[in-house]
């Protein structure tokens, strides 16, 4: 039986890991991936917790995670694809006309 | 008020809203007149307000409650969409995206600040703000032709996705240490701890990126001046209203007891916001950039008054909401007036001679730009004297103080238009496209500044009311 801390610490590590990414990497698609490497720590988060509590509210709130997730990633990616017929790029450093 | 698990009635209004939208997304091909659309949504969003009184009542076991607090800013968020409405048609036909989807995504986006009013359920609240985003990412970017729309629709979208990421990390903390996710168990079950601070300061985050809390406002100049003006309007105003809602229920239902810990959390921010806002609005030369910063900064105001962690405060957040409606709404009203092709009507400094030329909309944006100064009798001097003196009897008389001198500064921006609009001559030839219904909504809004400013005592009453 592996203890809950371990899953816990699983979580925060991978969440860093998305969270270093999202600030670091300037790809739009990089970041896309870092937001749902974000998530889906949480998601582990939450099943441990649920197991361990013995409480299923914890497993339901992953599926609506990962509903919400898919919904983000079809709007990210539209608006990825709308970027790039645009600017020929998915650079975030290209892709400033705003300032101030 | 009827209680039962599954009590469809409390939920009428929504169901009303996604019908709708569905309907206008899906038959948007097969209806060529689109005005149609215009007239349904703004029928509709009567109708939706009709439901939302007629229909008080908890529902799914605790998870939804449709109370007096949830019907007031439902009010706002139905007021900032009939207003919102009214001067999108001409904007919207001239850049090409006046058709079934616009009014749809706009309905939706209402839908979840709805569940995020009305949920005691920390994963309603999650599932309302992401349905409520992920309608206003697409919004931004509605105008697809526009480079600018779409910059300003990927920013929002990059950080608002990390802010739900950090929400949801605060719900797996408080879920993990209460057991449970309703909002008045968790505040039986609290006990504080660093892990629980931890989870409050995400969900601070979180919500903070929603209501463009400094340091988390990056997005919003961006997204605020890409975004088609009608969008703008509506964002800034029920966007925010929505983060606040959820705001004050979670932090003065289910963190009441942790109250002193987290006021030192949201303080400084608060402070920061009203001051960072304020003072970068002065140098903005761009008026919707301007109006964005503006926004950020009342967000500090409004910040707090939840920070008071007091009825008064939370009543004193409601009533200041309502105010910031109209007069943000109407300012954004005059904008969409005088904007053109190609950035004309965007400079502040195209606003010269506005008097001069056009008489009635420039005393109109005098009257929006008082408000939101904070000069009597205008509303938004109501507003905010509300606030801080609600800030003032929860015993913190500097913090109101340094509100005080904030707002000193934020008059520069405000009354730099109108010093243009009065003391300089004309240089630029503006085109207004002049409507109906755009009269209609600037009509509504300054009837509402000067009304509340005039006679607020019902409306304090009724706001007194609305606080659980």
């Amino acid at each position: 039986m592996i203890p809950l801390q371990w899953y816990l610490y699983l979580a925060l590590a991978l969440f860093a890991v998305g969270l270093f990414g999202f600030v670091s990497r300037r790809n739009v698609i990089i970041v896309l991936l870092c937001v749902e490497l974000m998530l889906n720590a949480v998601n582990i988060a939450l099943t441990a917790l649920g197991t361990a509590l013995e409480d299923v509210t914890g497993h339901i709130v992953v599926f609506f995670v990962i509903a919400v997730a898919a919904a983000e990633a079809a709007i990210g990616l539209s608006l990825v694809v709308l970027i790039y017929k645009r600017f020929r790029e998915v650079h975030l450093d290209e892709v400033k006309m705003l300032k101030g | 008020m009827p209680f039962s698990l599954l009590n469809f009635k409390a939920l009428a209004p929504e169901i009303f809203l996604v019908l709708v939208a569905s309907f206008m997304v899906l038959f948007d091909r097969a209806i060529r007149a689109k005005d149609f659309f215009f007239w349904t949504a703004l029928l509709g969003t009567l109708v939706a307000w009709w439901l939302c009184r007629t229909s008080l009542g908890i529902s799914f076991g605790e998870s939804y409650t449709a109370d007096h607090y949830g019907f007031f800013l439902k009010t706002i968020f139905l007021l900032s969409l009939f207003l919102s409405i009214l001067i999108s048609p001409v904007y919207a036909r001239r850049r090409g995206f006046h058709f079934g989807e616009y009014y749809g995504l706009l309905y939706f986006a209402v839908c979840g600040m709805m569940l995020m009013a009305s949920g005691t359920d920390l994963l309603l609240i999650y599932i309302g703000l992401e349905l409520m985003s992920l309608s206003i990412y697409v919004l931004v970017a509605v105008d697809w032709k526009d480079p600018r729309g779409l910059e300003g629709g990927l920013k929002y979208f990059l950080l608002g996705s990390l802010a739900s990421a950090f929400l949801i990390l605060g719900l797996a903390i408080i879920y993990g240490r209460t057991g449970t996710l309703f909002l008045a168990k968790i505040h039986q079950h609290l006990s504080v701890d660093p892990a629980v601070l931890a989870g409050i300061a995400f969900f601070l985050v979180a919500l903070g990126f929603k209501v463009a809390m400094v340091p988390f406002h990056m997005w919003a100049p961006d997204a605020y001046e890409g975004a088609p003006t009608p969008v703008t309007a509506f964002m800034s105003v029920a966007a925010k209203a929505a983060g606040f809602a959820a705001l004050g229920r979670i932090f003065l239902l289910a963190f009441a007891s942790a109250h002193p810990m987290w006021i030192k959390l949201l303080v400084p921010f608060a402070v920061l916001t009203m001051f960072v806002g304020n003072i970068l609005a002065v140098v903005q030369t761009n008026i919707k950039r301007m109006l964005a910063y503006s926004s950020v900064a009342h967000a500090g105001y409004i910040l707090l008054g939840i920070a008071a962690g007091t009825r008064e405060g939370l009543s004193a957040v409601l009533l200041y909401l309502l105010i910031y409606a109209f007069m943000n709404i109407g300012a954004f009203g005059i904008v969409t007036l005088l904007q053109r092709e190609g950035g004309v009507g965007e400079s502040i400094y195209d606003y010269q001679g506005l008097a001069r030329l056009y008489p009635f909309p420039a005393l109109l944006m005098l009257l929006f730009m008082f408000s939101l100064t904070g000069i009597p009798p205008t509303a938004g001097f109501m507003g905010k004297f509300y606030l801080f003196r609600s800030v003032v009897h929860a015993g913190h008389p500097w913090l109101a103080v340094l509100a005080v001198l904030a707002s000193v500064i934020a008059a520069y921006p405000y009354l730099r238009i109108v010093m243009f609009m009065y003391m300089r001559e004309p240089e630029r030839e503006l085109r207004p496209a002049f409507s109906l219904s755009l009269w209609a909504a600037l009509g509504i809004s300054a009837l509402g500044v000067l009304i509340i400013g005039l006679y607020p005592g019902s409306l304090l009453h009724a706001v007194m009311g609305s606080v659980f």
